[in-house]
């Protein structure tokens, strides 16, 4: 995937000014920032909800700059959302089966009669669902309605059904957003598994650094709208403009001025 | 072929005989997989040729860590076909006591059930000298593991299919070899003192009390049973793949331990062995619900449960039950215990049995008042599983049953029950000394346990023998005989009392999170974690009252007079308490010395400096104060 000094203004506001990131297929690379700095754009902008004023976006060779978000889904993007996105009235295994829903092929009257290829399909579908619970290892609540489920659940019940699309590349809006240390090592584990077991290619936005730095094979900083870096972690971590968008500047002291002002 | 004096002979007769009949169903991928005899046959069969190929010998050890998977069950067969034992281990072990078994054990080959397990291995890799290989079940997470001991269930099987095409009949010969004086389990007990045990199990131990076991209560070929109570608990061992293999009836494993409540009630066994945990959280379970429900229906549930209670009360004590009531229940055999019983997975339940601990009298009446055939059963490591067991007319909530037939007991000094049988197993391995104290130069094995025979003919079991004393007016004083009555408190966790050579009885108890939790937040009581709940003067109160009507039961000199919450619960990590969740005594006195010094010698405050060992087994310690509290407004002091 190619993207290319994608901007993005909203009425006077430069969100995202000339960004561009390399993501090589069956890579982790996390987009992490200050708040504000512009990366949900981004990821908005992959995966087609916004589409930027500028510069282009192209996965496997194809522009796919101006496609509408179902098209994208349909070449294999899938995301999940920094607040939670699911049906909540749902059971799991629904909202599993809905992310099925671009592979479905049966029209409403096949679906109605309910036999031959639209049975198959729905088996073949529930197959697939009931492999990514067993991965997730959300078995105990296939039946459970997700607004009823802890946080972190609910987080991981999002993952599967961003999953559920088989997508080539998953987007991912911090995943571990809220969680306790427990269940963000458990997300870190199911995020590289993932990546192993399917080959997936993963960009992932976070703010927990230690997670990112962790399991990423790229790191991308943006900050005020701007690529700050890009590089290994341990190329990130070492990088001044990285610490001084992170930890303030050293001399200024602005902080504490601002305060005694 | 000859007789069926091992499990493996009794496998190919399985397989022979009973070739189309279900062995064993595993839950995955949300739909009951089942293997028929002659698949369980072929599956131990490939594994066992592959274990071959890897150089696994007569004699050598394969432990298995993991939840309760047809393929850790397939790989102990495996090994015992070859001659070989099985060593199953709690998978909640922390790395420690982990590395002490398998070493202990000369453990060669461990079957992990996936990523998890097999990193606890990895992690514990160089100090185990003669540890050969390593296979796991799930492949899941394991692509960048490359070790050469490192291998796949699968593979292992595919390198037997190999191997068996170039050494036809090595299989059969193999378990041709096997005799009925070979072991067949190394069982650990973890033991209330000192580093755990390993209990040494015979194919004849297993055999013999398999065909004790079919004397006392009634198996069928057709039967199921849901296997989920951790491996290397000797019950496990015994109703799962000895009792399965001797009779043929069907394992069921469930998918998760987290999916055992519905598993249950989805296959609905016919057999059901839980500890009494699990019957009393069933029993909550229900309560919860029938609170829940809408006022008409609760009305009509607590009419059938009083009526039912009475009748159960009635039948208990032998006395005739009126039409009416008898009417009563038949209805609400309808509306009622039938509805219930199939929520809980126990419609086609024909027995069930609790054990290792003893049930609630409360909770014990409830389940057979609504119909479940629940029954205690007694047995210990040392005796396969199987001493004594409650026939289905003469079930209560006192007795731990009539000893089975062909088992021998007697009452030793201090009370000690004494049990000779062809199921006492041989010894413990490596440790004669240990083997000597519990099993005397006439055969008679000493089980630790203090208890009588009643009138009846049934075995009551009081208490460790050990740990029976007496206060210091020479009354006798039996710690778990207090504790339990404590116990059966739903509030109440843990116990533990202490009164030897003291002038009165104390008890530190650990407050049930759950329960006291929900209590403190239906009365608005905020908390943030254990330590502060059970601190809270409220709760404090809560369990006083507890205690007080536990009091009532108890003889005047063996009352509770003053007790303490304890800040954490007590915990098999922190060595308090063994795997099976029993108290060991010693070691909680020692570390809890200051607060018997402040029981017995006033004060009012004790600080409690815990250390707490997590399961990779860092360490942490935890201060806190706790409040040592009088039961009666004017306390007896010593």
């Amino acid at each position: 995937m190619e993207i290319r000094e994608v901007s993005k203004t909203f009425g006077g506001v430069q969100a995202v000014t000339r960004v561009s990131l390399d993501v090589t297929k069956g890579d982790i690379v996390s987009v992490i920032g200050p708040n504000g700095a512009g990366k949900t754009t981004v990821l908005n902008m992959i995966s087609g909800f916004y589409h930027p004023d500028s510069g282009r976006i192209a996965l496997g060779g194809r522009d796919v700059t101006d496609l509408a978000p179902s098209k994208i889904a349909e070449l294999g993007v899938a995301r999940t959302f920094q607040n939670i996105a699911l049906f909540r009235g749902m059971t799991v295994l629904d909202n599993l089966m809905l992310g099925r829903h671009v592979h479905m092929k049966s029209g409403v009257l096949s679906s109605f009669v309910y036999w031959g290829l639209a049975q198959k399909e729905e088996v073949r579908h529930r197959k697939r669902v009931e492999d990514i619970i067993d991965f997730l290892k959300i078995q105990d609540l296939r039946r459970r309605p997700t607004g009823s489920l802890a946080y972190g659940l609910q987080k991981r019940v999002e993952l599967g059904r961003a999953l559920a699309l088989d997508p080539k590349v998953l987007l991912l809006d911090e995943p571990m957003g809220g969680m306790n240390q427990e269940e963000k090592e458990d997300m870190a584990r199911f995020i590289l598994d993932v990546n192993e077991e399917w080959g997936t290619t993963i960009i992932l936005i976070e703010h927990d650094m230690g997670v990112v730095m962790d399991i990423s094979d790229r790191v991308a900083v943006l900050d005020m709208g701007q690529k700050i870096a890009e590089g290994s972690p341990d190329e990130v971590r070492a990088n001044p403009a990285v610490i001084k968008a992170y930890l303030g500047d050293t001399k200024g002291g602005g902080a504490r001025e601002a305060r005694r002002g | 072929m000859a007789e069926l004096t091992t499990l493996p002979r009794l496998l190919l007769r399985n397989a022979r005989d009973f070739a189309t009949r279900t062995a064993i169903r595993e839950k995955d991928r949300g739909i009951w997989q089942s293997y028929t005899w002659a698949e369980y046959h072929a599956q131990v069969r490939d594994f066992a040729l592959g274990l071959a190929a890897l150089g696994f010998k007569r004699g050598d050890r394969l432990s298995v860590i993991g939840d309760n998977r047809p393929r850790l069950y397939w790989a102990q067969v495996a090994a015992q076909c070859l001659g070989g034992v099985s060593v199953p281990v709690y998978q909640d072990s922390i790395a420690r006591e982990l590395a002490f078994v398998w070493n202990h054990a000369d453990v060669s080959v461990i079957v992990a059930e996936d990523q998890e397990q097999v990193d606890k291995v990895v992690a514990l890799r160089a100090e185990l000298p003669t540890l050969r290989f390593v296979i796991y079940d799930d492949a899941r997470g394991m692509l960048h593991y490359k070790h050469e001991w490192l291998k796949s269930f699968a593979d292992v099987q595919a390198l037997g299919r190999e191997f068996g095409r170039t050494h036809a009949g090595d299989f059969e010969a193999a378990i041709e070899q096997g005799q009925g004086d070979d072991l067949a389990f190394v069982c650990y007990t973890s033991g209330t003192t000192g580093s755990p045990k390993g209990a040494m199990i015979t194919h004849a131990n297993a055999l013999e009390t398999a065909k004790t076991a079919m004397r006392a209560e009634d198996f069928r070929l057709d039967d199921d049973y849901l296997a989920y109570l951790p491996m290397a608990w000797v019950g496990d061992a015994f109703y799962t793949l000895i009792m399965s293999i001797v009779v043929g009836f069907a394992i069921n494993c469930p998918e998760s331990p987290e999916t055992v409540q519905r598993d249950l009630r989805e296959l609905g066994p016919t057999l059901v062995l839980a500890p009494p945990r699990i019957w009393e959280n069933m029993l909550t379970a229900v309560q919860v619900k029938g609170a829940d429900a809408p006022p008409l229906k609760r009305r009509v549930f607590e009419r059938f449960r009083r009526a039912a209670e009475q009748a159960e009360i009635l039948r208990s004590e032998d006395k005739p039950i009126p039409l009416g009531l008898r009417l009563t229940c038949a209805l609400g055999e309808f509306f009622v215990y039938g509805p219930v019983r199939d929520q809980l997975g126990l419609r086609r339940t024909r027995w069930a049995l609790t054990g290792g601990a003893p049930l609630g009298p409360d909770t014990f009446r409830f389940f057979r008042s609504f119909g479940v055939n629940l029954k205690q059963v007694y047995g210990s490591t040392e005796t396969t599983g199987l001493v004594s067991l409650q026939p289905s007319r003469e079930a209560n909530p006192t007795t731990a049953g009539r000893p089975c037939p062909g088992i021998d007991i007697k009452i030793g000094d201090r009370g000690e029950v004494l049990v000779k049988s062809a199921g006492v197993f041989r010894g413990y391995l490596k440790n004669e000394d240990a083997t000597r104290e519990v099993i005397d130069r006439d055969g008679w094995f000493h089980t630790g346990d203090a208890g009588f025979i009643d009138p009846r003919g049934h075995l009551v079991i009081i208490d460790r023998a050990k740990d029976v004393g007496a206060l210091s007016d020479g009354t006798p004083f039996a710690p778990q005989f207090v504790e339990n009555k404590l116990k059966f408190s739903p509030y109440i966790r843990e116990a533990v009392a202490f009164g030897d050579q003291k002038p009165f009885v104390t008890a530190m108890i650990a407050i049930d999170i759950n329960t006291v939790g929900n209590w403190a937040e239906r009365r608005s009581i905020a908390y943030t974690s254990y330590m502060d709940l059970s601190q809270k003067p409220e709760i404090r109160g809560l369990i006083r009252d507890e205690i007080r009507k536990c009091n009532e039961t108890l003889p005047e000199a063996g009352k509770v007079r003053r007790f303490l919450l304890l800040t954490k619960d007590l915990e098999a990590d922190d060595a308090e308490m063994t795997r099976t969740r029993k108290v060991r005594r010693r070691f909680v006195a020692e570390k809890y010395a200051p607060v018997l010094d402040a029981f017995y010698g006033g004060g009012d405050e004790v600080e409690l400096v815990t250390t707490i060992t997590y399961e990779d087994g860092r360490q942490a310690t935890l201060k806190s104060r706790a409040r040592l509290e009088d039961v009666e407004e004017a306390p007896v002091r010593g």
